[in-house]
């Protein structure tokens, strides 16, 4: 530990930082186990079909080869809510790439040639895994992820929209996102004496404990989970996916410790991905851009065992005024694997179909973007009809319009050509809730001086543990190199997955409140010196949580971008991108500057580069590893620039912070996009902006 | 498990007995894409035959200019080498704009030249494949082939050579020197790689078991006026979408000499002969370069998803020989990504 004071707000490097540059930090096929078995998944290569017989009898003589499970040998499972789990329990196959059967040896050579030789016959059904705006078996779920209303009403869209002196109705496109961990989906499970030992690539470890207790009908406190350091999840390790309960059947099965990690290519699918998502967008103005009337109806898909509903007209409840305003959610059940959380679900596909209809919008009525969006501000949440705990959109376009030289722009598209190139500029805005959900913490004074704090947080590469470091420090008003913190295993007083931004929001209340009680007990009964025995207190946030007033709580972001557009190629640069956020206190600068311009990044990533190729026969997709799935590099972005507004918040929560993971992806593609639209007069509605679809419309020379 | 034996090649007859004699065997030069393809089960030696110790790691002149490149130059030493930088910067640039830095200190030139296609049914052995499994079918004629080739396709294979620096070579005339079994030769690279025709399994008319031990350039003074043009969907680490190698001579207003190489855009790094005979002679203005490109392109068959490609190689192919003709290329050879 470097620095020995750590106050909340000052920039603080890693604590775990040289372990993991160094290599020593655990991952979660890295612990080692005595007489360790390895496993391998077997997938599917049909869509939908029943298993009619699988013969296992090669891959069993291959020397090393333990055992071959499939739905026929496997332990059963007790049901859990998502089907999606109950691995290995029927001869059927929902969509291609399921895991049908799991290969165990002595070696991860020998498994994974054991798999290659597991034969599986299968009796196939046509198979349908194409979203479509009117795919037969659309259907309206009662509820969108987590548990907002399926479909809002406020006013009467029909009649305001008709009202409307300008009108705007399009319809915008995303693919599937797969999300892309550098640490795949990994776990060791452990059996002895009726106990479960797992490490697990998990965002929540206490979740994927319960799960397992139910799956295998033991009881949770038998079952310990950890999750120490985890290479990344972007959402798709948020709730437990296919490798706990994979590694836990199997090694139950030959009664060893079990690895198993799946491999690039096998994510792409049975561990949850961003979902399609058909997006018509209908905005009713006034001449000078005044809301009138806002529809958003969302298209996504789900799978035939599990339902996942995207949330993605959710935002448009949030941002913008109008007094006449719908939403509505349609999910297909489709022949695929289950849609699930990637990074901002709902708000990111979202703002990316709100945010370029407001860019067309302010062209319709030629008006400056940032002013358009300024004019339709709220101070009140235009549905729920509540105050925000604080908002301040406003003063992040403006703040952002500032530091990006906004204000001699020429609002002309495709007028801007230098050379070969064509330069634009786009602004987007962004909101996304700010959650503190209820935790629990462990706050321990030692004889020796040192103070311990437990809570069952997880860091997933954000910083999560030095940012809570950093406020046990402060809250207890010591030395930080006296204060450990320990995090990640399901042992530990339990608190909220690392999911939906509310980690540095909710973790950090429960541990300020264990380490102030303690501090308090300390001097109230110890006269301020620890006792023999030392002194442990354990609170939760139960009870302030359920207080906390009725207020809209959501940050809010403002993001900016530069692109220019050769025009022999159609390739799109991005030169700078520049975003401002209000995201209340922020405890760590360089992590939280680092969990934004990721966010940003990964929007440009969504706006220019990454795209699920669904090959529909098949029912999957094609493209299914990092040479073939573009992510943006580095070099895909010249300047990156992350910035906050000074935002002062107690009604938020107690100690004014607002999550940060996720804002800096909602509506940075817009951002793109309407940059895109800047530099070359074309509008894009559908992602990702490829140099052979700007060539179609490029004029030549 | 899949074992395999490993041998290290001590000179290149030895290499070629051992490769000869073992029905799967493989040489190995910087694994960059033979491993991958061995953890997908795309390939599954039975013996590996490491080159990169044999002594064909130099890049010398040649008596009448030109230069021999042996096959285990590392394709970072081969572009940063001052003789390729200064005589051929096509090439070193054609070798900037692939892959990545980690990658390029591995990759050899060999390797480089008999890198698979990136085609994605070719990579997942669970779908239908003519170049995996003769007979089985072609995925990407009908399925996901933006990528693929629009020239000299077959409805039994319409996949690319992905490699950018065998672009630059076919552009330079290289000539690749091989030791078969039945001894040494030499093969122009044009006619070093195969059209798929029916039988895309086979890939180049070396015999097989044959060794590439060195790939040599003749002399092109005015390729000191050289570049490499490649298009792709990110700014690094990306296969081309569409590329360009172009050298030209200029005789006053005309043409005396070009070459023209295009990249992603067939089974073999494409020679742009039309195209260069229609330029040989005329005046150089944008409009003869456009014609030319078009007469190259006349027989390019575009398939469900890559019909871009035939615009954007049209552009590059202007756009490269505008830029040499007005000397508005940038001197150094651009940074590799
Ligand atoms: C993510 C990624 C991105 C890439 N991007 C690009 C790109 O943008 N542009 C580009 O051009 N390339 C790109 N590459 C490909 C890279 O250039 C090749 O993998 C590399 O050049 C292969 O060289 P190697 O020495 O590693 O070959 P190896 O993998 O060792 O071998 C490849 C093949 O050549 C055979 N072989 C090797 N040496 C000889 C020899 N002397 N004689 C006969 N046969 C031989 C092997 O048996 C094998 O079949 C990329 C690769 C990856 C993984
Ligand atoms: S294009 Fe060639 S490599 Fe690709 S699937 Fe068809 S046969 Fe195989």
């Amino acid at each position: 530990m470097s620095a020995p004071t750590a106050a909340v707000g000052r920039a603080q490097p890693r604590l775990e930082g040289r372990e993991k540059v160094t290599g020593t930090a655990r991952y979660a096929v890295e612990h080692p186990a005595d007489g360790l078995a390895y496993a391998w998944a077997v997938q599917a290569s049909v869509a939908k079909a029943r298993i009619v017989r699988v013969d296992d009898a090669v891959a069993l003589a291959e020397p090393g080869v333990l055992a071959v499970l499939t739905y026929a040998n496997a332990p059963r499972l007790a049901p859990v809510e998502s089907r999606e789990l109950l691995l290995l329990q029927q001869p059927r196959v929902h969509y291609r790439g399921e895991i049908v059967a799991l290969v165990v040896a002595e070696s991860l050579e020998a498994a994974r040639e054991g798999a290659l030789l597991v034969r599986v016959d299968y009796d196939t059904e046509p198979h349908s895994s194409v979203l479509t705006e009117r795919h037969p078996s659309l259907y309206k779920p009662d509820k969108v992820n987590p548990n907002f209303p399926t479909d809002t009403c406020v006013g009467d869209f029909d009649a305001g929209y008709e009202a409307a002196e300008v009108r705007l109705d399009q319809t915008y496109r995303t693919p599937a996102y797969h999300n892309n961990p550098m640490e795949p989906h990994a776990s060791t499970a452990h059996w002895w004496q009726g106990r479960l030992l797992v490490h697990d690539s998990s965002q929540g470890s206490g979740d994927v404990r319960d799960t397992l207790g139910r799956l295998f009908e033991v009881p949770a406190e038998s079952v310990r989970v950890t999750a120490e350091h985890v290479g990344g999840g972007f959402g798709s390790k948020g709730s437990p996916r296919c490798t706990p309960v994979l590694a836990a059947m199997a090694a139950r099965h030959v009664d060893r410790p079990v690895r198993l990690a799946l491999t690039r290519q096998q994510i792409f699918g049975p561990i949850g991905y961003r979902t399609p998502v058909i997006q018509r967008v209908r905005l009713g103005a006034d001449a000078d851009g005044r809301l009138a009337a806002i529809c958003h109806d969302a298209f996504s898909q789900t799978s035939t065992t599990t339902e996942f509903a995207e949330q993605t007209a959710v935002l448009t409840r949030a941002l913008y005024a109008a007094p006449h305003r719908r939403t509505t959610h349609r999910l297909a059940r489709l022949d695929v694997p289950t849609p699930s959380w990637m990074r901002a679900p709902g708000e990111c596909p979202g703002s990316f179909a709100l945010e370029s209809a407001m860019d067309e919008l302010a062209v319709a009525c030629g008006i400056d973007p940032i002013e358009l969006r300024i004019r339709n501000d709220t101070d009140r949440h235009p549905e729920d009809d509540l105050p925000f705990s604080s908002r301040n959109l406003v003063a992040c376009l403006r703040d952002g319009a500032r530091r990006f030289g906004w204000a001699d722009r020429d609002p002309a598209p495709g007028v801007r050509r230098q050379g070969r190139w064509l330069f634009g500029t786009g602004v987007a805005g962004a909101a996304y809730p700010a959650r503190s959900p209820v935790g629990s913490a462990r706050a321990e004074a030692r004889p020796d001086g040192t103070y311990q704090v437990g809570i069952n947080a997880t860091d997933i590469g954000t910083g999560a543990r030095t940012a809570l470091w950093q406020v046990a420090t402060e809250a207890l008003g010591v030395p930080g190199d006296r204060v450990r913190i320990s995090i990640g295993d399901s042992d530990l007083p339990p608190a909220y997955v690392a999911g939906g931004s509310t980690g540095t929001a909710g973790w950090s209340w429960a541990v300020d409140k264990a380490c102030r009680s303690l501090r308090r007990q300390l001097q109230e009964q110890y006269a301020g010196s620890v006792p023999p025995g030392g002194l442990s207190v354990f609170t939760d946030t139960a009870a302030e949580v359920a207080a906390l007033e009725k207020v809209a709580r959501y940050a809010f972001g403002a993001h900016f971008a530069q692109v220019r557009v050769d025009v022999d190629s159609g390739e799109v640069r991005v030169g700078r991108m520049l975003g401002v956020f209000a995201t209340g206190r922020v405890v760590n600068p360089s992590t939280a500057r680092s969990q934004l311009i990721g966010g940003m990044t990964m929007g440009l990533s969504m706006a220019l580069h990454e795209e699920g190729l669904l090959d529909h026969r098949f029912g999957d997709w094609v493209n299914r590893d990092l040479a073939t799935y573009h992510v943006s590099a580095c070099a895909d972005v010249e300047r990156i620039e992350a910035y906050w507004v000074a935002e002062d918040d107690d009604r938020v929560n107690p100690l004014g912070i607002k999550g940060l993971g996720e804002i800096g992806i909602v509506g940075s593609a817009a951002a793109v996009a309407n940059a895109v639209h800047h530099a070359t007069g074309i509008r894009f509605r559908t992602l990702p902006i490829q140099l052979d679809k700007l060539l179609q419309h490029l004029p030549a020379g | 498990m899949r074992t395999f034996r490993y041998e290290r090649g001590t000179d290149p007859g030895q290499a070629v007995t051992l490769v000869a004699g073992e029905p799967d065997a493989a040489y190995l030069g910087g694994g960059t894409n033979l491993v991958d393809l061995m953890k997908l089960g795309v390939a599954r030696p039975r013996l590996l035959v490491d080159v990169t110790r044999l002594p064909l790691d130099s890049v010398e002149p040649l008596p009448g200019g030109g230069l021999r490149i042996g096959a285990t130059v590392r394709n970072s030493d081969l572009a940063a080498h001052p003789t390729v930088r200064r005589d051929y910067p096509v090439l070193a640039r054609a070798l900037l704009a692939g892959a990545s830095g980690q990658l390029r200190n591995m990759a050899t030139v060999g390797g480089n030249l008999l890198q698979r296609t990136r085609c994605y049914y070719f990579q997942d052995v669970s779908r239908p494949c003519n170049k995996r499994e003769p007979g089985a079918g072609c995925s990407a004629l009908d399925g996901q082939n933006r990528d693929l080739a629009i020239l000299g396709w077959s409805p039994q294979c319409v996949a690319t050579h992905p490699s950018d620096m065998a672009v630059a070579l076919v552009a330079l005339d290289a000539v690749v020197e091989v030791l078969e079994p039945a001894g040494a030769r030499e093969i122009p690279l044009t006619e070093f790689h195969r059209l798929p025709g029916e039988r895309p399994d086979q890939e180049t008319t070396m015999e097989p078991g044959g060794l590439v031990t060195a790939v040599r350039i003749p002399a092109l003074p005015y390729a000191r006026r050289s570049t490499y043009r490649k298009a792709r969907d990110r700014a690094s680490f990306a296969f081309a979408a569409g590329s360009v190698a172009a050298a030209i001579d200029l005789d006053g207003p005309l043409v005396r000499e070009v070459r023209l190489g295009y990249g992603a855009v067939a089974h073999r790094p494409w020679r742009a002969r039309l195209a260069e005979e229609a330029l040989r002679g005329q005046p150089a203005t944008e409009e003869n370069f456009r014609l030319a490109a078009d007469e190259e392109l006349a027989a390019a068959r575009a398939l469900a998803h890559n019909a871009f490609k035939i615009p954007l190689i049209r552009n590059l192919t202007v756009r490269t020989l505008v830029e040499l003709t007005e000397g508005s290329v940038e001197p150094a050879a651009e940074r590799g990504r």
